[in-house]
């Protein structure tokens, strides 16, 4: 191919791609002053905290339960090659609290709620109802994300504390209850482990992966293309995009968290 | 009552309007017509102020509404302006009382007890009050252009932009809409500016015609004056011809 067009294609993606961030980072910023702008609807927010929290509990407590059940098998299985059984709990819990409870809820909540207010927002956008907020001078910014961006940062720590609690039930009644672990070692264990500052950097973990959550699943709807493909690629984008940046800052976050906690 | 002048709109490499100017009178209804993807609903959302123009600047009521820097000014001049959006545009999440009730409660400082009495008095005079606690996908496309009708009104603007009315609409429903919008302006005395392709069925409620072409305001007059113009492109229009200077795409 002419190197003229290679060149030309690739400055063209660049100036894509230099647009869109801008415009996802002036988003946010809209977003974020609106919450702070009066009125504040507290009822828009309640409506999304059910939607995003209340109607995500079931599954996310039936992910939690389970993956703590595998973690106490896994844990108990991989720790008696050292004669170490007695850890399995410590090790059910550490694991959800700092790494597993954060990172599954926000992939579910992603799955779940994101895709859904995508879609929401790219059907209010293609069949002109934000273009009708518009024209009743209400703005769309304040009225329909901003209460999907807050409801999102208060229900992703939550579910995330449902997710650990409903998990370590789930490690201990495998642990416990079929592999013949003692209750009593399980649970002193777990408490020796844990310290406060492993719940902390798994609750700023949820709280950073709830702000990724709502810009991201209400950017990709704002800013959906057109007609069912364009909601389709918008929903897509959203899921995609929302669990890699969970996944990369998580990496970060736990980089950092873990450096910043040890020097304590 | 808006004002339209030497407006140009491009999107990247595509001309959509190209030195627009149009005057619309205050108490009249002016149709704005031309076939589809020549700019009608662009030029209906620079009025709105939901796009902005490249160059030149509309007045809504003597408002600039090009040179308003901040969503609050054209939220203060849109506050004249009504629309029936082409699909009614309802808010599917809440019923037919709670979206004609929606401008005032979020933009209005009215008692709740004077916004029940507003919607229940506007549902009423446009016989949607049986319909009130259902939902916009529980009624036909007719019922619910007459809500965004019912929505557009409940706050008495002084224009109310209609975009293609009739769209998607059998011809008896959309006669219906056609009679709505004369009775709805003998008795709030609105001013009206309607997007259309149907012609001539949009004549009957149009006191000027304006034909949009290539960018340009072709022609101007009364429905009368449009259908004997000899210009070849207006008759083409009218009658519906493929052959002519309107290129089909």
């Amino acid at each position: 191919m002419n190197p003229l067009v290679l060149t030309e294609n690739f400055g063209r993606r660049c100036i894509d791609l230099t647009e869109a961030w801008g415009k996802a980072w002036i988003f946010l910023f809209r977003t974020i002053t609106a919450i702070f702008r009066p009125p504040l609807r507290l009822y828009l927010v309640a409506t999304q905290l059910y939607q995003i929290g209340v109607n995500s509990t079931l599954v996310i407590s039936l992910i939690g339960g389970f993956t703590g059940a595998v973690l106490a098998v896994q844990g108990e299985y991989t720790l008696s090659k050292f004669g170490a059984t007695a850890f399995t709990g410590s090790a059910v819990a550490l694991s959800l609290i700092r790494e597993l409870g954060p990172v599954l809820t926000a992939l579910m909540v992603i799955g779940r709620a994101g895709s859904a207010i995508t879609a929401e927002i790219g059907i209010m956008r293609i069949t002109e109802q934000i273009d009708a907020l518009r024209s009743m001078a209400v703005d769309p910014i304040k009225y329909l994300m901003a209460p999907r961006f807050l409801a999102g940062l208060i229900a992703m720590p939550l579910l995330c504390g449902i997710f650990i609690v409903v998990g370590i039930a789930g490690g201990y009644t495998v642990g416990v209850g079929l592999l013949g672990l003692s209750s009593g070692t399980f649970m002193s264990q777990m408490i020796t482990a844990v310290e406060s500052m492993d719940v902390a950097s798994g609750f700023a973990k949820a709280l950073v992966f709830g702000f990724i959550f709502g810009w991201v699943s209400c950017f990709k709807g704002y800013t959906c293309g057109f007609g069912a493909v364009g909601v389709n690629k918008a929903t897509t984008q959203s899921v995609v995009i929302a669990s890699v940046a969970v996944l990369v800052s998580d990496y970060f976050l736990t980089s950092v968290l873990t450096r910043v906690f040890m020097a304590r | 009552m808006i004002s339209v002048r030497n407006v140009h709109k491009s999107f990247g490499s595509q001309v959509v309007l190209e030195d627009v100017s149009l005057e619309i009178e205050p108490g009249r209804t002016t149709a704005i017509v031309g076939p589809s993807g020549v700019g009608k609903s662009v030029l209906l959302k620079l009025i709105m102020g939901i796009l902005a123009p490249d160059s030149g600047e509309i007045l809504v009521c003597g408002e600039n509404i090009t040179q308003a820097r901040s969503e609050q000014q054209k939220n203060a001049i849109r506050s004249s302006l009504g629309v029936l959006f082409q699909s009614a545009a309802l808010f599917d999440s809440l019923t037919i009382y709670e979206n004609v009730a929606f401008p005032l409660v979020e933009k209005s400082k009215l008692s709740r007890r004077e916004i029940h009495r507003r919607v229940v008095e506007m549902l009423e005079s446009l016989s949607l009050l049986p319909h009130a606690f259902n939902y916009p996908e529980e009624i036909s496309m007719g019922m619910r252009k007459r809500v965004g009708m019912a929505r557009s009104l409940i706050t008495k603007p002084k224009v109310l932009l209609f975009d293609e009315p009739n769209t998607g609409l059998d011809p008896l429903v959309g006669q219906e809409v056609y009679d709505l919008i004369s009775e709805s302006r003998q008795k709030w005395g609105f001013t009206g500016v309607v997007i259309s392709h149907e012609l001539p069925e949009v004549f009957q409620v149009s006191d000027r015609v304006a034909m949009l072409l290539n960018g340009r305001i072709i022609l101007e007059g009364t429905p009368d004056e449009i259908c004997s113009s000899s210009n070849e492109a207006v008759q083409q229009f009218l009658n519906g011809k493929v052959d002519g200077p309107i290129k089909i795409h």
